[in-house]
C-alpha cells in the first residue's frame, strides 16, 4: 500500500498556518489516480484474439457474399468494339480510364471552385492556366480537369429498342447544390486553341452538367471508373445488350485503357471481394495466433523471469546503444 | 545576542589556536605587479562619487543570474528556438509555403509552426520570470552605507557603489566583497563563515590592517579617504594584492584583509569595510560559470533521430523528384504530347518538360514541404509541455515535502526530468547534504565500559534491514518521520543517552575516579570560547570545529561544565564527588600543543589546584595508542573493541588519555618549547612537533568518544537505495581527510574490509621539499609521486579483479591539483571508476567542478551533482543535473541547480520515482511521436508513388495540418504526463528497475527504430488496404465511386483510428484522463470533419460534406475503418503478447509480480530484485551482506 496521505493533517495546518508551502493532497498531483493497468496476460491476449475472430468471420462472409452478388462486366473497348450479353435489372454504367497514369498536382488544381459556384467570380481563373481564357475572353469552366472532359459516348440498346440511360442523381448532390452555381453557363469552351474533351451546351447552367460534375471530381487514383449513367429498366437474364461507342477520348498518346463496366450494387457497393476475403484472412489469423498462443503456453509455461534476458545481463558493460 | 561587548575587548587572536597571519614579507613581491597589467583596479574608500571614481566606472552591485533581459527576450528566445534544425525547417517550409510551389495552403502550414513558437518562448519567459524574482531578492537585501558626516543608512544591496563603506553587523552577509578596515575588537579581527564559498563550517580570522584598526564608531568615518590598488577581479579565492594609500602611507594587502561576498560575519558585533569589488567582479560570482543551458540526454539523441527523419525525407523527396523529372520529360517526346490533357505544351515552369530538370528541382521543395509531416512538428512543444507538468509532479509530491524548513521540492528548469531517470553517478557534496552540519556527542566508553544508548542512523538502518526488509518498506514514510523527532536532541550536539552516568550518577559507578578524569579532560583540553547569556546564564560555546563544541557540551551535560577562558587559565563548574555540590575550579593553562594533521592529536598542560601539572591529550587512536605507557594500558583491548564498533557504527572517534608531569620534565619541556616556538627558521613547526613528541608519552588510557557528524535522516538508507539501484556515489567534501573518511564510513560507502586507496602528499620527501620553497621541484615530485600513487592503486584494482574484494578511492585536494592535469586525468579515472566509492576531500569547489566534469565526460554517462553551498555551484552547473539542498544556509546552490530539494534523502524517490517515470514518459512519448508520424507520412508518400510525384497530397490541407495538433497530440501528452509502468511502491521496492534508464533501454536506437518500422507497417497497411477496398467500384449503394476526396478522408480516418488505438494498447496505465484524450481524439476527428465539412465549399473546399454525405451512409466505409484499424495493431499487439510473456522487461517482471499478487511474498520479491549480476558495492546492504560472510568464514 502506498503510504496514506496524511488528510487528516490538512485541516488543522491550513487554518494555522495559511503560509505553508506544503502542497495540497489530490490523487491527481500525488499520481494516484484511479487507473486500470492492463498487461497482456494470456488470457487477455487470447480472449481478444478469439472475439476478433468471431466478429471477423461473419462480417468477411456477408461482405463476400455481398460482393459475389455484384453482377458485373466489363469490356475493353478502345482495342475494338463489342458487344456482351448482360442479365439483371437494375445497371450503373461506368467508364473506366485505366492506367491514366497521372492525375497530377498540377491538374487537381487546375479549376476555379469559385467560377464554377457563382457567376461573379467569373474573372477568377488564376489557377486555371493554361486554359484559363482565349482571345474571345474568359473560359468558363476552366481549367484542365474541365478542358480534358471525357467525350467518349455510348448508345445502349436491348432487342434494337433504345436503352433509357439516366444521368440523374449520378453526381453528388452537394457538388449540384452548392459547388456548381445554377447561374453559371458554360462560356468560350473548347472554342479555340486545342481542343481537349468533351464540349457543354451553353445553355445548360453548370449544376445541371452532371457528366462534368462527376468528372470535376477528381479521382484518386490512376485507375479509376466514373459513373456515366443509370438504367433503371429491369433487364432480363440473357438478354444482349447492344452499345455503340464513339471512341473520341485519347487515351492511346499515355498508354492508357478504357473499359466499359456495366454492373449492379449491393449495400457494400460495386463487385470487390477483397474486403470480405480481407475480412476472413484476419479472423482466420486470430484464430490461428489464438490457438497457438493456447498451444505455446500450456506448452511452454513462463520460465519465471529469465535473468538473462535483462538487457544489463546480455550487455554488462550497459554500452547498449 | 546583546551582551557580548563586554567581554569582547579580549584580544581572541592572542589565543593560541587562532593563528593569525599579518602581512608577510612575501607579500612585497607581488606588490610590485600593482598598476601593472591584471591590477590595475583603484578604489577610492568613502569617496565612491568622485571624479575619478566615475571615470573607473566599475559595475554595480547588482546580480543577474537570468538568461534573458526584457530587451533580449524576443530576439534570443527566437534564436534559441530556431537553433532547433526542426523548427528552422518549419520556418523555411512555412516561408515556402507562400510560393506557387505548396501543395497546399500557407495558412495551414504556418499556423502550427506558429502556436508551438509561441508556447515554448510562453514558458521560457516565465521560467526566466521567476528566476528574475529570486535575483530581486537577493539584490533588496539591506546593509548599511556610510552616507557622509559619520552616519550610516540602510540601503539596498544593489545600490553599492565601489568604494562606499559599509557596516556589516553580526550574522549578515557580506554584500560584496569588501575591505576589512575595523571591527568591534581593539585588534580590528572579525570572524567569517565561508560556508558559502568552500563549505568549510569552522570559522576564519581576519583581520584589518593596523592603520584602519582605529575606525571603532560611525563618526569617525566622517574624515577618513585612502586609495586603495589592487587586482583586477578574478576567480582566485585565496588571493587577493593590492595596498592602501592612507594620510601618505603605503600599505601592503593581503586576502587577510578581505571579506568575501556570500560569506558571514559571526562572533564579532560589526565590522566596517570598504566596497572593492561589486556584483559580477566579486570572487563568488566570478566563480559561477555562466549558467550553461542544459539538454537531457534524450532530448540530444531526439535531435539525431530528427536528423535521421530529415536523412529519410530528403531521400524520399529525392527518389520522388528524379521519377517527377522523367515522367515530365517524356511527356513531350519530338513535340508529341503523351498526356496531352496535362498542356505539357503550354505549362508553367513547374511541370514543363521542355524544362525537366529544373521542374525536378522545383518538385523537390515542393515535395519538402509535402512530406513535413513526417517531422512530429508539435513534438518540442509536447515534451515541453509534458515536462512543465512533470515538474508540477515533482514540486506538488508531498513525499519531498520537508515539514521542519516548510520546503517541497522544486525543479527549477524542467528541460531535465527524464535526465533524472538515466543518472548513473552521483557527485554528492558532504556539509549539509550528507550530514545536517551539527556533531552529537553519542557514545564514549570510559575504563572499557562502555556507556551511551544512542543509534546511529546506519545502526538504525541495518536493524531495519535485519528485520524485516518488507515492513520497513511499507512503512518508509513513517520511519523517516519518526526519525526526524526521535533522534532530535534535547541541547544541541548532545544526544547521549545512559542513565548510569547522567545526571551526577556516574559517581556511583566503579571507575568513578576514571570518569572524572575523563570528563574533565574533555571539559580542559580544547580550544573553545564560552560566551555566557547574561540574561539566562546560559553559556554557548564558539569552537573551531563542531565536534570540539560537541565535546565541551557533553562534559557540560555530564557535570563538567566549563563556564570562562582567560589567556592563561580555564575554569570550571565541576561536580565534587566527595560531597555531590557543584564547585568552581580553575585550572592554570600552561600550554597548548595544538592538533595538525600529522600529529593527529591535540594536548594541553595545566596545573590544577593541587598543584598537579597535567598533561591532557586526545587524538587518534593510530597515534594514541602507541603512546601509551605500559602500566596505562589497563583497558587498551576492550577500547579498541569499542572503538572499532563505533567506528562502523559511523562514528568518529578519539582516544583520550593524560599523564603527571613531574616539575622537572615541564621545565625541561617548557625551555625547549619555547625555543621552538620562537625560532623564526623553515622548520619550526617540525621543531615543536619534536618537543611535543617527547612529552605526550608514556600516557594513561581514559577512554574513548564517539561523535556523531549527524547524517541528515534517512541518508543512509537513501544512499543504499540508490547503491542498490546500480547509481555510483562519489563524494567531493571541501573537508579534512578524517572527517570525509568517517562519514564515508557513516553512510556505508566505506566498509570494514573494503581496501582504501588513499592518494596524498604527504610523504616525507615532498614536505622536505615543500619547505625548501623550490617551488618547480615540488610541482615536478609531487606529480610524480601521485602517477606513481595512481598507478599502483591501478596495479592493486587488476590484482584483485578475481577476487570480490572492493575498492575505495580517497584523494585529498592537493592530490587532486595534480590528478585532474590533462595526462594523468584519464589515469586518474580509469582508477576511480573502477572503485567502488570515491572520496575527495579538501576540494576547493573549482576541483569538484573540474573531477565533475571528468567523470562526465571522461565516461559519457549521466551525472548528477548535489550541494548545498555556494562552493557546489560549479559542481552543479558542470553536471548533467544539478540538485540543490535548499537548507539553512545561502540560496546560491539553490539558485544554480536545477532541481531544488529539502533533504538528501528526496533523492531516492527524486531519482527512482520521478526520475524513472520522467524518463519512461518521454522516452515513450518520443518514440510514439516518431510511430504516429512516420505512420502518417508514409500514407502521404505512398499516394504520391500513384500519382507519379507531383507533389498532390492525400488528405486536405486542414487535415494535414489538424494531424499533429488536435488528434494525435493530446493522447501522446496524457502518456508522457501521466504514464507509469509500476506504482511508487514497486519503483521503489525494485531499485533494480532504475537501470533500465541507466542502460537507456527504452530509448535505445533498436527500440526507435522499432517503433518506426511499427509505423511503417501501420501506413503500409492503411494505404494498401484502403486503396484496395475502395479502388474503382462503386462503395456504395449509389454506384458513386470513390474520389479523391473521399479515399483521403477514409485513410485519414484509418490513420487517426489506427494511432489511438496503438496508443490505448501500448499504454499500461489507464486513467479516466487517458480514456477521455484517446478516445476523445477520435471523436474529435468525426466532429471536425462535421464541422469543417458543414463550412461552405470555399473553406473546406474538397472537404465539403464528404463526411456526412459520402462517407458516413456507405457500410463499405465503416467496415473497412473497423478491417484496418484491426488489422493494423495486430502485429504490434502479438509482438507485445510475447515478449511480455516470454522476454519480459524488468518493468514488465514487475508487472507479473503485481499482478499475480506475489508482492507479499519475500522471497519471491528478492528472487526478482536481484536479478543482476552487478554486485551492489556500497550501501548497508552491502555491509550488512559483508559482515555476515565474514562472519561464516
Amino acid at each position: 500500500m502506498p503510504p496514506t496521505p496524511k488528510r487528516n493533517d490538512d485541516g488543522p495546518t491550513d487554518t494555522t498556518k495559511r503560509s505553508s508551502k506544503k502542497p495540497k493532497y489530490s490523487r491527481f498531483t500525488q499520481q494516484e489516480l484511479p487507473a486500470c493497468k492492463p498487461i497482456l496476460t494470456p488470457g487477455w491476449v487470447i480472449t481478444t484474439f478469439i472475439f476478433v475472430a468471431i466478429i471477423f468471420i461473419p462480417i468477411g462472409l456477408a461482405s463476400l457474399f455481398a460482393s459475389q452478388q455484384v453482377v458485373e462486366i466489363v469490356e475493353r473497348y478502345d482495342s475494338d468494339c463489342i458487344s456482351s450479353t448482360f442479365t439483371d435489372k437494375e445497371d450503373f454504367i461506368k467508364r473506366s480510364d485505366t492506367n491514366k497514369t497521372c492525375i497530377k498536382n498540377l491538374y487537381v488544381k487546375s479549376r476555379s471552385d469559385k467560377q464554377l459556384r457563382s457567376k461573379g467570380y467569373e474573372d477568377q481563373t488564376a489557377t486555371c492556366e493554361p486554359e484559363a481564357k482565349t482571345n474571345n475572353g474568359l473560359i468558363v469552366p476552366c481549367g484542365l480537369i474541365a478542358w480534358s472532359l471525357f467525350n467518349d459516348t455510348y448508345g445502349f440498346s436491348v432487342k434494337n429498342t433504345v436503352l433509357e440511360v439516366s444521368k440523374k442523381n449520378i453526381a453528388w448532390k452537394s457538388d449540384k447544390e452548392s459547388k456548381f452555381g445554377s447561374n453559371v453557363y458554360p462560356k468560350n469552351f473548347q472554342s479555340s486553341g486545342v481542343i481537349g474533351g468533351a464540349k457543354l451546351n451553353a445553355s445548360k447552367p453548370l449544376s445541371e452538367q452532371d457528366d462534368l460534375i462527376v468528372w470535376m471530381r477528381t479521382a484518386a487514383l490512376p485507375t479509376f471508373r466514373k459513373l456515366y449513367g443509370l438504367i433503371e429498366v429491369d433487364l432480363e437474364a440473357n438478354e444482349t445488350i447492344t452499345v455503340v461507342i464513339q471512341n473520341n477520348y485519347n487515351t492511346y498518346s499515355f498508354g492508357g485503357k478504357k473499359k466499359l463496366v456495366l454492373s449492379t450494387t449491393s449495400w457494400i457497393g460495386g463487385k470487390n471481394d477483397f474486403l470480405g476475403i480481407a475480412y476472413l484472412t484476419v479472423g482466420g489469423l486470430c484464430l490461428f495466433l489464438a490457438v497457438s498462443f493456447i498451444i505455446v503456453y500450456v506448452a511452454k509455461p513462463r520460465p519465471l523471469g529469465d535473468p538473462s534476458f535483462l538487457s544489463w545481463n546480455i550487455n554488462p558493460a550497459g554500452h547498449f546503444n | 545576542m546583546g551582551g557580548h561587548g563586554r567581554r569582547k575587548r579580549l584580544p581572541f587572536s592572542h589565543i593560541l589556536s587562532f593563528r593569525c597571519k599579518k602581512a608577510s614579507v612575501k607579500d612585497d613581491d607581488d606588490n610590485l605587479q600593482i598598476g601593472g597589467p591584471g591590477f590595475s583596479r583603484a578604489v577610492f574608500c568613502n569617496d565612491a562619487g568622485c571624479y575619478e571614481a566615475g571615470l573607473l566606472n566599475y559595475r554595480d552591485n547588482y546580480v543577474s543570474t537570468t538568461k534573458y533581459t526584457l530587451v533580449t527576450f524576443l530576439p534570443k528566445s527566437l534564436f534559441e528556438q530556431f537553433r532547433r534544425v526542426a523548427n528552422m525547417y518549419f520556418l523555411v517550409v512555412g516561408c515556402l509555403a507562400f510560393t506557387p510551389l505548396a501543395p497546399y495552403t500557407a495558412v495551414s502550414a504556418i499556423l502550427p509552426l506558429i502556436v508551438v513558437i509561441t508556447a515554448t518562448m510562453a514558458k521560457e519567459g516565465v521560467e526566466d520570470w521567476k528566476r528574475n524574482q529570486q535575483d530581486t531578492g537577493v539584490n533588496n537585501r539591506k546593509v548599511k552605507v556610510h552616507r557622509g558626516n559619520g552616519t550610516f543608512d540602510l540601503t539596498e544591496w544593489k545600490n553599492l557603489r565601489v568604494g562606499n563603506i559599509v557596516k556589516v553587523e553580526k550574522d549578515q552577509f557580506f554584500p560584496a566583497d569588501l575591505l576589512l578596515l575595523s571591527s568591534n575588537y581593539e585588534d580590528a579581527i572579525c570572524y567569517v563563515e565561508t560556508m558559502n564559498l568552500d563549505g568549510e563550517t569552522n570559522l576564519k580570522l581576519k583581520q584589518a590592517l593596523d592603520a584602519t584598526a582605529g575606525l571603532h564608531d560611525d563618526s569617525s568615518f566622517t574624515e577618513f579617504k585612502a586609495v586603495v590598488k589592487c587586482e583586477d577581479p578574478n576567480a582566485n579565492l585565496y588571493t587577493f594584492v593590492g595596498s592602501m594609500d592612507l594620510e601618505e602611507q603605503h600599505y601592503s594587502l593581503t586576502p587577510q584583509q578581505l571579506l568575501l561576498r556570500d560569506s558571514k560575519l559571526r562572533n564579532t558585533n560589526y565590522v566596517y569595510g570598504a566596497v572593492v569589488f561589486t556584483g559580477h567582479d566579486t570572487k563568488v560570482m566570478q566563480n559561477a560559470m555562466d549558467p550553461p543551458s542544459k539538454r537531457s540526454k534524450v532530448e540530444k539523441k531526439t535531435d539525431k533521430i530528427i536528423y535521421f527523419l530529415f536523412f529519410v525525407l530528403f531521400l524520399m523527396a529525392f527518389v520522388g523528384s528524379i521519377v517527377f523529372g522523367i515522367v515530365t520529360k517524356e511527356d513531350l517526346e519530338n513535340g508529341r504530347m503523351k498526356r496531352w490533357y496535362l498542356r505539357p505544351d503550354a505549362t508553367t515552369v513547374y511541370f514543363d518538360p521542355k524544362r525537366a530538370p529544373i521542374a525536378a528541382i522545383l518538385h523537390f521543395l515542393t515535395a519538402l514541404m509535402l512530406y513535413n509531416y513526417f517531422i512530429p512538428i508539435s513534438l518540442y512543444v509536447s515534451f515541453e509541455v509534458a515536462k512543465v507538468l512533470q515538474s508540477i509532479f515533482i514540486n506538488q509530491d508531498l513525499h519531498m515535502y520537508y515539514e521542519e524548513t516548510d520546503k517541497p521540492a522544486h525543479a527549477r528548469t524542467s528541460n531535465l526530468n527524464e535526465e533524472l531517470g538515466q543518472v548513473d553517478t552521483i557527485l554528492s557534496d558532504k556539509t549539509g547534504t550528507l550530514t545536517c552540519n551539527s556533531m552529537e556527542f553519542l557514545k564514549c566508553s570510559i575504563a572499557g565500559i562502555a556507556y551511551g544508548r544512542g543509534v546511529t542512523e546506519v545502526e538504525k538502518a541495518m536493524a531495519r534491514r535485519k528485520g524485516s526488509p518488507l515492513l520497513n518498506e511499507m512503512g518508509d514514510e513513517v520511519d523517516h518521520d519518526q526519525a526526524s523527532t526521535d533522534t532530535k536532541p534535547l541541547t544541541k550536539g548532545f544526544n547521549f543517552k545512559d542513565e548510569r552516568i547522567m545526571n551526577g550518577k556516574w559517581v556511583n559507578e566503579p571507575n568513578a575516579d576514571v570518569i572524572q578524569k575523563f570528563l574533565r579532560l574533555l571539559a580542559i583540553c580544547h580550544t573553545a570560547i564560552a560566551e555566557e547569556d547574561e540574561e539566562t546564564g546560559n553559556i554557548s560555546y564558539e569552537a573551531e570545529s563542531p565536534d570540539e563544541a560537541a565535546f565541551v557540551i557533553a562534559a557540560r551535560e555530564l557535570g563538567f561544565e566549563f563556564y570562562k577562558r582567560t589567556q592563561t587559565s580555564i575554569c570550571l563548574h565541576e561536580l565534587d564527588v566527595v560531597s555531590g555540590a557543584k564547585v568552581d575550579r580553575s585550572y592554570e593553562l600552561l600550554n597548548v600543543i595544538e592538533f595538525n594533521s600529522t600529529r593527529k592529536r591535540m594536548s594541553v598542560i595545566v596545573r590544577n589546584e593541587e598543584g598537579k601539572l597535567l598533561l591532557l591529550c586526545k587524538g587518534a587512536d593510530s597515534v594514541m595508542l602507541e603512546r601509551l605507557s605500559k602500566n596505562g594500558r589497563e583497558f587498551e583491548e576492550l577500547t579498541r573493541d569499542h572503538m572499532n564498533e563505533y567506528a562502523d557504527a559511523g562514528l568518529r572517534t578519539l582516544v583520550l588519555a593524560y599523564r603527571e608531569l613531574s616539575e622537572e620534565e615541564y621545565t625541561e619541556f617548557k625551555v625547549e618549547f619555547t625555543a621552538a616556538k620562537n625560532s623564526v627558521s623553515a622548520d619550526r613547526e617540525t621543531l615543536i612537533d619534536e618537543v611535543a613528541e617527547k612529552i605526550e608519552n608514556e600516557l594513561i588510557l581514559l577512554g574513548s568518544t564517539a561523535v556523531e557528524d549527524k547524517l541528515q535522516p534517512g541518508v543512509p538508507e537513501c544512499i543504499d537505495k540508490l547503491a542498490q539501484a546500480g547509481i555510483k556515489i562519489w563524494v567531493l567534501t571541501g573537508d579534512k581527510m578524517e572527517t570525509a573518511i568517517n562519514i564515508g564510513y557513516a553512510c556505508s560507502l566505506l566498509r570494514q574490509g573494503m581496501k582504501q586507496i588513499v592518494i596524498d602528499l604527504e610523504s616525507q620527501g615532498i614536505k622536505a621539499l615543500e619547505k625548501s620553497e623550490d617551488k618547480a621541484a615540488v610541482t615536478k615530485a609531487s606529480k610524480a609521486s601521485i602517477i606513481h600513487q595512481i598507478s599502483a592503486g591501478k596495479a592493486q584494482l587488476t590484482a584483485s579483479s578475481e577476487s570480490s574484494n572492493s575498492f575505495a578511492l580517497i584523494i585529498d585536494g592537493k592530490s587532486l591539483t595534480y590528478a585532474l592535469e590533462d595526462d594523468v586525468k584519464n589515469m586518474f579515472l580509469e582508477l576511480a571508476v573502477g572503485c567502488a566509492s570515491v572520496i575527495c576531500c579538501r576540494s576547493s569547489p573549482k576541483q569538484k567542478a573540474l573531477v565533475t566534469r571528468l567523470v562526465k565526460t571522461g565516461t559519457g554517462k549521466t551525472t548528477l551533482g548535489i550541494g548545498d553551498g555556494a562552493n557546489d555551484v560549479g559542481m552543479l552547473q558542470e553536471a548533467d543535473i544539478g540538485i540543490g539542498i535548499s537548507g539553512v544556509e545561502g540560496m546560491q546552490a539553490v539558485m544554480s541547480s536545477d532541481i531544488a530539494i529539502a533533504q538528501f534523502r528526496f533523492l531516492e524517490r527524486l531519482l527512482l520515482v520521478h526520475g524513472h517515470w520522467c524518463y519512461r514518459r518521454i522516452s515513450t512519448m518520443i518514440c510514439y511521436f516518431f510511430y504516429k508520424n512516420v505512420a502518417f507520412g508514409i500514407t502521404v508518400f505512398l499516394f504520391e508513388a500513384y500519382t507519379s510525384f507531383s507533389g498532390q497530397a492525400a488528405y486536405n490541407d486542414w487535415y494535414l495540418s489538424f494531424y499533429n495538433v488536435f488528434f494525435t497530440a493530446l493522447p501522446a501528452l496524457a502518456l508522457g504526463v501521466l504514464d507509469q509502468d509500476v506504482s511508487a511502491r514497486f519503483c521503489i521496492k525494485f531499485p533494480l528497475l532504475y537501470q533500465e534508464g541507466v542502460q537507456n533501454v527504452l530509448f535505445s536506437w533498436r527500440r526507435i527504430l522499432g517503433w518506426m518500422f511499427n509505423g511503417l507497417i501501420s501506413a503500409i497497411i492503411i494505404f494498401f488496404f484502403c486503396t484496395k477496398a475502395l479502388a474503382y467500384q462503386a462503395f456504395r449503394k449509389g454506384g458513386e465511386t470513390v474520389g479523391m476526396d473521399i479515399l483521403g478522408t477514409t485513410m485519414y480516418t484509418c490513420v487517426v483510428w489506427v494511432v489511438n488505438v496503438q496508443m490505448a494498447i501500448s499504454l499500461s496505465y489507464f486513467t479516466l484522463i487517458q480514456h477521455i484524450v484517446i478516445w476523445g481524439s477520435v471523436l474529435n476527428w468525426y466532429l471536425f470533419s462535421l464541422a469543417y465539412g458543414s463550412m461552405p465549399p470555399n473553406l473546406s473546399t474538397n472537404a465539403y460534406r464528404v463526411f456526412l454525405e459520402a462517407c458516413s451512409p456507405a457500410p463499405s466505409y465503416w467496415l473497412l475503418v473497423l478491417f484496418v484499424v484491426i488489422a493494423a495493431v495486430i502485429p504490434y499487439y502479438s509482438y507485445s503478447a510475447i515478449t511480455m510473456r516470454f522476454f519480459p522487461m524488468y518493468h514488465q517482471m514487475i508487472q507479473w509480480i503485481r499482478q499475480e499478487g506475489q508482492s507479499n511474498d519475500p522471497e519471491y520479491c528478492n528472487m526478482v530484485r536481484q536479478r543482476s549480476i552487478r554486485p551492489t558495492t556500497v550501501g548497508f546492504t552491502a555491509r550488512a551482506e559483508a559482515r555476515s560472510r565474514s562472519q561464516r568464514k
